[in-house]
């Protein structure tokens, strides 16, 4: 079993006993499978994340008729790259053009697209995002180092429901001809969210 | 319920938004276990999304804000079981189980784990009538503070904004998070001004919605 039980009880944080009392108990009592535990975590640490969802922005920026099903239908274009599931079950992508930016939030709780995004970073979920998110979006912009023009309109989703937002990023000028792997290599996971933007090509950010 | 201190949108004071280089999707083993059982049980518990939420709310709001994420996940986890009288508090501190399992309707095995996770739990249901709203129409909120679990956040209430999306017909979780049924409605994506919600010297560029069930709304 891949537990990352140590020896010494002494050295445990509050909540690390928690947690291990709780796995304890819930075993005991037939509630959980630990064998089903070590699977959910390395499916969320190694398989589901922000890769998924760059392949799904390099298909659109590479093959118009998918971009076209991509924003008019997101579940069904994303399952046929094999993406789908749990936290993205009713997914809207909307796309970034140099009039409008769009950035996704949870002001609520932590709402994500987990299937193209994996799970989300602390600062998605913690109070200053959630806060500032829906009130100084350019703030918060500044905040990750990004600067947009003042006339381009920043369109803020914030994701109340169960449906799940994904923002397709502008394609970076200077990448005519580039293969969708390549282009995938531009696609950051904050490009997504829309608190940054893809990788120029030649490196910077 | 609504004017809780998980209701963040607009608060002032909580700082500068601080990203981390590469941040890996867990900092601590204990987040994997603690994400990982709070996932886990929901099949044995037999809660649903909206009641998980409605746990996490609820608890004291100094504890809600001092709390890290997944020690919020687990405080609403510890609480929806002692609802259930799945885990009793004796056991937790002992770290063994002193007490008899409820019969539970199933466990998740780690042969299930990926198709459980490919299926999700979708919450658009068929439409028992036509739509009241469609793209284009104003729409008001609702102006009440709701004492229970709701998903109309405090920041759109009672302002007026326009319909840009019609998803379709979704589990009200204003029912849902109480056992009270499904309830479903349509859903609509309700666009708001900055100035609409701001005020006059907000940022004219800035336009915010929210998805906003039925109930949620009334013609503007």
């Amino acid at each position: 079993m891949a537990h990352d039980h140590d020896h010494d009880h002494s050295e445990l944080s509050p909540a690390q006993l928690r947690v291990r009392a709780l796995e304890t108990v819930l075993t005991e009592k037939g509630y959980v499978d630990p064998a089903a535990l070590d699977v959910l975590i390395e499916t969320y640490e190694k398989k589901v994340g922000p890769r998924n969802g760059a392949r799904v922005v390099a298909k659109a920026w590479t093959d118009p008729e998918y971009h076209a099903w991509l924003l008019k239908d997101a579940n069904p274009a994303i399952a046929s790259v094999g993406y789908a599931g749990r936290q993205g079950e009713h997914l809207v992508v909307v796309e970034n053009t140099p009039r409008r930016h769009n950035m996704v939030v949870c002001t609520l709780c932590s709402c994500y697209p987990w299937p193209v995004l994996g799970l989300p970073p602390v600062w998605y979920k913690s109070a200053p995002y959630r806060s500032r998110a829906v009130v100084d979006p350019r703030g918060v912009l500044r905040d990750f180092g990004v600067e947009l023009p003042a006339d381009t309109e920043i369109r803020v989703w914030d994701s109340t429901s169960e449906v799940r937002y994904l923002v397709l990023p502008m394609r970076p000028a200077g990448t005519d001809g580039w293969s969708e792997d390549k282009l995938a290599d531009l696609v950051t996971r904050d490009s997504m969210i829309g608190t940054g933007l893809p990788k120029q090509p030649g490196g910077a950010a | 319920m609504t004017d809780g201190v998980h209701d963040m949108g607009g608060a002032r004071g909580f700082g500068k938004v601080e990203p981390e280089p590469d941040e890996p999707p867990f900092h601590a083993a204990w987040e994997r276990r603690a994400f990982a059982l709070t996932i886990a049980m929901a099949r044995p518990g037999g809660w649903n999304v909206d009641m998980s939420r409605a746990a996490r709310e609820s608890l004291p709001p100094q504890d809600y804000l001092a709390k890290s994420y997944y020690e919020i996940w687990l405080a609403g986890l510890e609480k929806l079981m002692a609802e259930r009288g799945l885990v009793a508090r004796d056991e937790i501190e002992a770290g063994h189980a002193l007490h008899p399992p409820q019969p539970v309707r199933g466990t998740l095995s780690p042969g299930d784990v990926a198709q459980v996770l490919y299926r999700g739990a979708p919450t658009a249901r068929e439409p028992t009538g036509p739509a009241r709203f469609a793209v284009g129409d104003r729409v008001r909120t609702r102006a009440v503070s709701v004492p229970t679990h709701t998903r109309l956040p405090r920041y759109v209430r009672g302002h007026v904004g326009v319909v840009e999306l019609v998803h379709g017909c979704h589990v009200f979780p204003d029912s849902s998070a109480l056992g009270a049924g499904e309830n479903p409605q349509w859903l609509y994506a309700v666009r708001f001004s900055g100035r609409e919600l701001w005020g006059v010297d907000a940022d004219p560029t800035t336009q915010v919605s929210v998805d906003a069930w039925d109930a949620y709304l009334e013609p503007a």
